[in-house]
């Protein structure tokens, strides 16, 4: 997308950009339509029919499956070319990564290899590491693990113990440790395994090989959900790696830990919307077929409250991660235009961006339980039934809240770094802040006469922003910048910040439709009744920092302009919800 | 040997179909696919081409209508066809469709012709036919095997009952029906890639007279909802099966 409007990394909370300056699902290509769709049909054949042996814990089978998807390519379409990949933007990346969302633990499998389990030697390995693994993992012909987890070492990633020791001939390093809740451990050939170099502070990567000897797997984890997914520990009993498997330089390997994880965290946030859909397609089902005091469910208003609220959280989530997903494609090519190479472009556009790869992976992973529990509940007694898919659905979604760093550490990292990084002047926000705090009690809704549909909404949205500004800046003076005991304040600060991004995506994707002749009045349904809700949330995070500071003479001028700002128009929910879940039941799925 | 393989653009089969004024398909929001039993022959033909034996030089597709089916083309590019035509005209039947197909194989000299048994929109199951009769070639229907053996074909019929083995000389036209390809094949990250390059040729169409006028398009009747009798007033049941099923 040409001249278009980039803004950086949390400048979205000072600055606004038009419709035209987003990318929104509906702009997918032909080819990208294509490989969405050949993993959807490799979901029907493969997974589907599969996914009751698969949940019996069959590491062949899944295996198998994995390489299957190999075959057709799927698992190279993040790869450059040179490495067998098929090169695909980072836009294609993520459909690839929503399609394969709908695949239970297949997903997980399939994400963690591609991700985790290929990236760090794709991004920070040497050509010789490329060319001996890389182009295998991108074919499937090795399947692709990442270690870094320990039985001590969980969010705190770099307290891990495990230890390398240089070989007296200077050949190897000996590897002595353990690592847990391992990703493919059963199948996977390749592993990056993080470990601290004699005595060294920070950790170092690793490259290993699965036949090397010393390396032992030990049987599958049993767990909630997700069980088709090999977990496991795996134990390093002296095992020698060839010094040319180092990956990157000595103590790199907690820099390189961290940028894969904001991968696999953006990545998850397209994951989810696969599954969502996939959940509100049986939900819909289900409910177009069950029939209670002589009509179907569906006619119920309680039961389209429930389709409307998924699909509301779908739309929302998606706007989200495909906004994002252009810009980080565009500062991927920036970064490529200066000379960087592919791997190393890639983690620094992702670094960047990294406060709003947080963002798409706690609101996804939040609003995937949503959805899941409600589809359960659409079934009734059925959806507490393992022979339908939601049950499954629902067991499967619950690591999304876990795995690629917690939502609370996510959401930790939403607030600390924005806050963080105004500090370093990378972006104004404390000069806006400053501003808003200083007019706080002049402060008003704004509300103009002949506003037109969207200029309202962009007034709630810079009003909420706002909001958040005036809580930002009251916070950081009350404690002086000490924010890391405040957890709690820093969640209703994070609280914020994420639905205002998720919002903001969702009113450009549909100001963008509208311009494009999409009128389809449910898209301004979705978009009246986000605004409606979110207007409390705001009010609510806002009030609850607020009362947290304990200074009764600001507590009352805060509240007041947070009333203020977050004063919006009424809406009729009842009837904005019932068509867009009418919509879904007339289609008997997800439509949008 | 050139193959031929004759496509359909037809809406999604889980598609709710609906009409604007009981004459015109309402196309709003329709995901446009090939044709499944076209797409099985495609199937079949790219595995006759992958055994060398068969001696088949390339695999082609073609389409009768207009651009908006180029992405369903390239699909059939993605999975494997070496190249495609396309004659541009929006055809209003079989007839039409099947006199352009002619044009198309008399120009270019393909041996062996595969058509879907049916489409999945209008169903007339009636193209491959006409197509032979323009052909004067052998046709043969309800094909569920099609071998090529030491340069001759060897075709299996469903016919009533059991199965009947013919062989006819090429070039010829085989209306293939289920078991005639296992599933569909996926279209690979390679193949999708490739057919960003391979070539589909736009034919321009004969002058053909349409001989079908659509008078409308009706909907099935919604089904009624259940009634349902108590095994002991059968008498209520005989008088439901007389009066309102009118059954009796």
């Amino acid at each position: 997308m040409d001249n278009r409007k980039i803004l950086n990394s949390g400048e979205f909370l000072i600055d606004t950009l038009e419709a035209k300056d987003v990318f929104i699902p509906e702009e997918f290509n032909e080819e990208q339509l294509m490989i969405a769709k050949s993993a959807q049909d490799f979901l029907e054949a493969e997974v589907y029919p599969n996914l009751d042996n698969l949940d019996k814990g069959d590491r062949e089978l899944m295996s198998a499956t994995l390489k299957k998807s190999g075959d057709l390519g799927l698992m190279g379409v993040a790869l450059p070319e040179e490495y067998g990949g098929f090169g695909q933007n980072f836009i294609t990346q993520m459909l690839l990564a929503e399609k394969v969302g709908a695949g239970y633990s297949f997903s997980v499998a399939f994400m963690a290899h591609c991700g985790i389990g290929t990236l760090p030697i794709a991004y920070y390995g040497n050509d010789f590491q490329r060319q001996k693994y890389v182009t295998k993992l991108a074919t499937g012909e090795f399947i692709g693990a990442y270690c870094l987890t320990e039985p001590g070492a969980g969010s705190d990633a770099n307290s891990g113990k495990t230890n390398a020791k240089l070989s007296e001939d200077g050949k190897h390093y000996i590897i002595n440790g353990q690592k847990m809740w391992i990703t493919n451990a059963g199948f996977a050939d390749v592993e990056t395994v993080f470990a601290k170099i004699d005595n060294d502070r920070i950790l170092s990567a690793f490259i290993v090989e699965k036949a090397m000897p010393g390396v032992t797997v030990a049987p599958d984890e049993h767990k909630m959900g997700i069980k088709g997914s090999s977990t496991a520990q795996i134990f390093y009993n002296d095992v020698k790696v060839p010094v040319e498997n180092l990956i990157g330089e000595r103590g790199e390997g907690f820099r390189i830990a961290l940028s894969i994880l904001h991968m696999g965290r953006i990545k998850l946030g397209a994951n989810v919307i696969g599954a969502m859909k996939k959940a509100i397609n049986d939900s819909v089902k289900y409910a177009n077929e069950r029939k209670q005091f002589g009509v179907l469910i569906s006619t119920f208003g309680a039961i389209k409250y429930k389709i409307a609220q998924q699909a509301i959280k779908t739309f929302t989530a998606e706007s989200a991660v495909y906004r994002l997903s252009q810009d980080i494609d565009d500062l991927l090519n920036k970064n490529l235009a200066k000379g960087m190479d592919k791997g190393r472009a890639t983690i620094e556009a992702l670094a960047h961006y990294a406060v709003e790869a947080a963002i798409l992976k706690v609101y996804g992973s939040e609003a995937l339980d949503y959805v899941v529990d409600e589809a359960v509940q659409i079934h009734g007694g059925m959806g507490y039934s393992a022979e339908v898919a939601v049950e499954r659905g629902y067991r499967d979604s619950r690591i999304n809240r876990i795995f690629e760093g917690t939502n609370e550490i996510n959401r930790l990292i939403v607030a600390d770094t924005t806050i963080k990084r105004a500090q370093k002047n990378e972006f104004d926000l404390f000069g806006h802040a400053d501003k808003v705090y200083a007019e706080m009690n002049s402060v008003s809704c704004g509300k103009k006469d002949g506003e037109t549909y969207f200029e309202s909404k962009r007034r709630y949205l810079s009003n909420f922003k706002k909001a958040t500004l005036l809580i930002i800046k009251a916070v950081s003076k009350h404690f002086n910048f000490k924010l890391v005991p405040e957890q709690e304040v820093m969640n209703n600060i994070s609280e914020m910040i994420m639905e205002i991004y998720e919002a903001e995506s969702l009113a450009l994707r549909v100001e963008k439709l509208d311009n494009m002749g999409k009128k389809d009045e449910i898209y301004r349904d979705i978009l009246n009744v986000y605004l409606y809700d979110l207007a409390d949330v705001i009010k609510k995070s806002a009030k609850d920092a607020i009362n947290s500071l304990e200074n009764a003479e600001e507590s009352l001028n805060l509240t007041t302009a947070i009333d203020k700002l977050t004063t919006v128009d009424a809406v009729n929910v009842k009837f904005a919800r019932r068509r867009i879940a009418d919509r879904m039941i007339e289609a008997n799925g997800y439509i949008l | 040997m050139k193959v031929l393989v004759c496509i359909s653009n037809v809406p999604d089969t889980t598609t709710k179909v609906k009409f604007v004024d009981e004459s015109k398909l309402d196309t709003n929001g329709i995901q446009w696919v090939i044709n499944p039993w076209d797409e099985l022959a495609l199937t079949r033909a790219l595995e006759m081409k992958e055994d060398a034996s068969n001696g088949i030089e390339a695999v082609t597709v073609a389409h009768v209508g207009l651009a908006a089916a180029e992405p369903t083309i390239r699909k059939a590019l993605a999975i494997g066809a070496d190249n495609a035509i396309r004659v541009n005209v929006d055809p209003k039947d079989a007839y039409e469709v099947a006199s352009q197909l002619a044009q198309v194989v008399k120009a270019e000299n393909f041996e062996i012709v595969l058509c879907g048994i049916e489409s999945a929109d209008h169903n007339g199951s009636t193209v491959g036919g006409m197509l032979a009769e323009f052909l004067e070639c052998p046709s043969v229907t309800c094909v569920s095997s099609l071998k090529m053996e030491g340069g001759k074909s060897v075709i299996t019929r469903e016919i009533d009952g059991g199965k009947e083995i013919v062989s006819v000389p090429t070039p010829f036209v085989a209306v293939v029906q289920k078991g005639i390809a296992k599933e569909p094949r996926i279209a690979a990250m390679r193949g999708i890639m490739a057919a960003r390059t391979k070539p589909i040729k736009v034919a321009e169409p004969q002058a053909v007279a349409s001989l079908t006028e659509v008078k409308k398009y009706e909907m099935p009747k919604p089904r009624a909802a259940c009634k349902f009798v108590d095994a002991e007033n059968a008498g209520e049941l005989i008088a439901l099966l007389q009066n309102e099923a009118k059954v009796l």
